[in-house]
């Protein structure tokens, strides 16, 4: 991801559908994926942020990434997983249509992505990568995460 | 440098604790149990202070500290008396010690003055009798460059304790030891000369360097250590104690240990007399006296576990984090627990199937573990409160007035963060009874009091919670003067016919404060809003209770921990929240036309002839009514600092619970009017809210009208 520039060796990804188009997550961000489960809405928060959920005893908060990319909203559906994944020290939760596979690229595959993309998609898209059918973006998940993230009290 | 580091924390560590034990030592002395052994105990912890700062440079400290030991060596060695008016000072040079330190940690620079007089009292104790004495023994041991453990036996006393008695009776026995090192001592980082400096301080030592294994200058390349050395040392300690000075180098060097005269002197008293009366009588005593220190230090634990009631327990020094750690886990234990006995439930066995019993055993457990792992971080109340007593005596100097503080229940513990966030209140609490509280020394003797007045503070654990009082026998509260500043200030109407309760409370209030004059201490513009705000934020409250002429008494009832809530189950909407129990005053369904609307949006609740502002909190937190508006209302009245009681309108109150606190920031941030999650026996997570955030959100930005979508 950040590493892009850097092209020795491979890096892994997973790969997984939101809002119907391909996204992936650099593999050492993503700590595991579950089914969906109760998630309790926070007052006050963006409308991408669905509230917060219960992982083992640990409050994290539930993004869905369909609306972070402004693709409408991730329709209620028993296939709905939720992408465990870390930023730093912070864990939270991505709420994703399915995931797919997990798949090994060569650094020197991973593209830029093209300065044309508008909105969203330039902001939180670091790169993509070329999949058999099509492509998949690459999440910047700091960039993603840190504008819907309140302000530390 | 991150070891160097570590060993500064460690010094300020060990510094608290000194001065920890070198309070109480003060409270015992103050008792009245003038035991020379206790002045005796506090010399020892100024100069372990003292050895160890000097490690760090930290010239000040090292410095006060050296005169305060100073005067402290007179007292005891019976050159000084303890006067009251000394002991005064040896007090209050305890405080600035435990200033300076604090200081030193925090790197702050300290008000050179203040020293320059505390310096000076202690030099006033010492008179010019004493001075000489003093002077010499300042050549001595004022050597802070010098590395602690070599502080100590360099540390000879003139002076000679009255325990000396005891020592005439035992005689040293001489011992020759050879100790010859092995190149792998040198290796594994061990160091002669500290071996043979702890071995100085077990008695008289005479060292001679063997330099016979010398190679000649010129030889290419020393390989082997060629010194070893020659030791005669007179002790009363015995071989055991030699043998413990040589024991991390057991195998690394060779040692012999002969002694010079084997029949048991010990025993034999009459051998020991003749062996003194052959020395020359100075230098006996002298030589006598290191051992009596190390001695001394020896038998610190041995002593304060029998001499000494309240001795203090081993301890085991565990990182913050890792307790941390465990605690979170068995939050979590606690949850999935409640998880299991829920899921249980729904399968309706019988009381007495196999899984039934398991399920409770297991539930008995957890809390055993809960509460196991909750006592790991309480800790007693004493450090905080004996920090109250140098409040007390600073407070009571600045305002002309005498003071005595009474601990009781000292020992009672509470979780370590609500000390540590007790700390600014107590101390507002403790200046403002002894300048609010307390009439000055004249006024009470013409009362026919005590000119000292005493100030109680005292814990006790009542059903769950801990309750602190600070009781004063001072004046009481002046009901008419408080209910005159309230009017005037404008904080109630004039014609409020107020209880003598809610005028005692008043005093609670923000922007109110009696003290006609304000006084350096706590006339600075906080009043003790301020301490029920930081009581409140803690999950506590707190009370008021004065008779005039008798008294005033504060009381502060708090949670045992921060970790666990007691919340009060609500929900809006489907969605389920808790509220402090510690904000709810009661739960009321309002009868017809109590609830008024008022403009738009607000409603006010008439309540035993108040109007209280109703808070819808679906409209606030922007969630959907699951009940419709024409349903009877269910009001959960609660006390806020803000706006004082408000009233938040809910759709459902279930029950009352204990939970685990879930912190929101580490994972996303602050939610407003949300102060912290819980995880449910379901596994949902709820949310505890903040009912002051909530109002004040409210007050602030309007009652906004929030559709419900």
């Amino acid at each position: 991801m950040q590493n892009a520039a850097d092209h020795s060796g491979e890096v892994e990804f997973v790969i997984f559908t939101s809002g119907g188009q391909s996204f992936s997550l650099d593999i050492r961000h993503v700590r595991e994926i579950r089914g969906q489960s109760a998630v309790t809405p926070l007052p006050h928060a963006p409308e991408e942020v669905l509230g917060v959920t219960n992982l083992r005893g640990a409050v994290i908060p539930v993004f869905d990434l369909a609306r972070c990319f402004a693709l409408g909203v991730t329709a209620d559906s028993e296939r709905n997983v939720i992408v465990i994944a870390m930023n730093g020290t912070q864990t939270i939760g991505l709420l994703v249509q399915s995931v797919s596979e997990i798949v090994s690229f060569p650094r020197a595959d991973i593209q830029d992505a093209p300065d044309m993309l508008g909105g969203s998609a330039q902001s939180h898209i670091s790169g993509l990568v070329p999949l058999q059918e099509g492509m998949s973006r690459v999440i910047d998940l700091p960039s993603l995460i840190q504008r819907r993230m309140p302000v530390p009290a | 440098m991150a070891s160097n580091e570590s060993f500064r924390n460690l010094f300020f560590e060990e510094a608290e604790d000194l001065l920890a034990s070198l309070s109480d030592d003060l409270v015992r002395l103050n008792a009245g149990t003038s035991d020379n052994e206790i002045v005796h105990s506090i010399f020892r912890a100024v100069h372990s202070i003292k050895g160890s700062a000097g490690a760090f440079a930290l010239d000040e400290l090292v410095g006060f500290a050296h005169r305060y030991e100073t005067v402290l060596d007179e007292v005891r060695s019976d050159r000084l008396e303890l006067t009251p008016d000394l002991f005064r000072v040896v007090q209050r040079s305890a405080d600035h010690l435990a200033v300076l330190v604090e200081a030193a940690r925090t790197e702050q620079c300290t008000d050179r003055v203040v020293t320059d007089a505390a310096l000076a009292a202690l030099d006033a104790c010492l008179g010019s009798n004493a001075a000489d004495t003093a002077a010499s023994s300042t050549e001595e041991s004022d050597a802070p460059e010098q590395a602690p453990i070599l502080d100590a036996p360099l540390f000879d006393f003139p002076a000679l304790s009255l325990d000396i008695g005891d020592l005439m009776s035992a005689s040293p026995q001489s011992y020759d030891i050879c100790f010859r090192p092995h190149p792998a001592l040198y290796e594994n980082s061990h160091e002669p000369a500290f071996l043979i400096s702890h071995l100085a301080e077990l008695g008289t030592l005479e060292a001679e360097v063997d330099l016979s294994a010398l190679p000649h200058w010129s030889a290419p390349e020393i390989v082997q250590p060629a010194l070893s050395w020659n030791l005669r040392l007179a002790t009363e300690a015995g071989r055991e104690a030699i043998e413990e000075v040589f024991e991390f180098v057991d195998g690394l060097c060779d040692l012999t240990i002969d002694a010079k005269d084997d029949d048991m002197p010990e025993q034999n008293t009459q051998d020991g007399a003749a062996s003194m009366s052959m020395a020359d009588t100075t230098t006996a005593l002298l030589d006598a006296a290191p051992p009596l220190l190390q001695a001394d230090i020896d038998m610190t634990e041995a002593a304060a576990a029998s001499k000494m009631p309240d001795a203090p327990r081993p301890t085991l020094r565990v990182d913050l984090d890792r307790i941390e750690r465990l605690f979170n886990a068995v939050g979590e234990l606690i949850i999935n627990q409640s998880m299991i006995a829920q899921r249980v439930d729904d399968l309706q066995l019988t009381h007495d199937a196999d899984m039934t019993v398991h399920v409770e055993s297991y539930r008995l457990l957890a809390r055993d573990i809960q509460e196991a792992v909750m006592a790991i971080r309480a800790q007693p109340v004493k450090p905080l409160f004996q920090r109250m007593s140098r409040i007390v005596r600073e407070a009571a100097d600045g305002t002309d007035k005498q003071a005595q503080l009474v601990m009781i229940g000292e020992g009672t513990e509470v979780d370590k963060t609500v000390i540590e966030r007790l700390a600014d209140p107590l101390t507002h609490m403790i200046r403002n009874s002894v300048d609010h509280g307390l009439e000055t020394p004249e006024m009470r003797s013409a009362n026919g009091k005590d000119p000292v007045g005493t100030i109680w503070l005292s814990a006790a654990h009542r059903s769950g919670s801990v309750v602190i009082t600070i009781r004063d026998d001072g004046a009481g509260l002046d009901r008419d003067k408080v209910l005159g500043v309230a009017v005037k200030k404008g904080l109630v109407p004039a014609d409020a016919d107020l209880s003598e309760t809610e005028i005692d409370n008043l005093i609670f209030l923000p922007g109110f404060s009696t003290a006609s004059a304000t006084s350096l201490l706590s006339g600075r513009g906080v009043g003790l809003d301020v301490v029920r705000t930081a009581v409140q934020s803690l999950g506590g409250r707190v009370n008021i209770v004065s008779r005039p002429g008798k008294g005033t008494e504060f009381t502060i009832a708090l949670p045992l921990t921060l970790a666990v809530l007691d919340g009060m189950l609500i929900s809006v909407g489907n969605i389920s929240m808790l509220v402090p129990i510690s904000a709810v005053l009661e739960t009321i369904r309002p009868m017809a036309g109590e609830v008024q609307p008022v403009g738009p949006n607000e409603q006010l609740l008439s309540i035993r002839g108040r109007f209280v502002p109703v808070i819808d909190l679906a409209a606030n937190l922007g969630i959907a009514r699951a009940i419709d508006a024409d349903a009877p209302m269910l009001l959960l009245l609660v006390e806020t600092e803000a706006r004082g009681t408000c009233a938040l309108l809910v759709d459902r109150v279930h029950d009352q619970r204990q939970v685990v606190i879930k912190g929101l920031e580490s994972n996303y941030g602050h939610v407003p009017g949300v102060s912290a999650a819980t995880v449910l026996g379901d596994g949902q997570i709820a949310l505890i809210l903040d009912p002051d955030a909530i109002v004040e959100q409210t007050h602030g930005a309007g009652q906004r009208a929030v559709s419900p979508t």
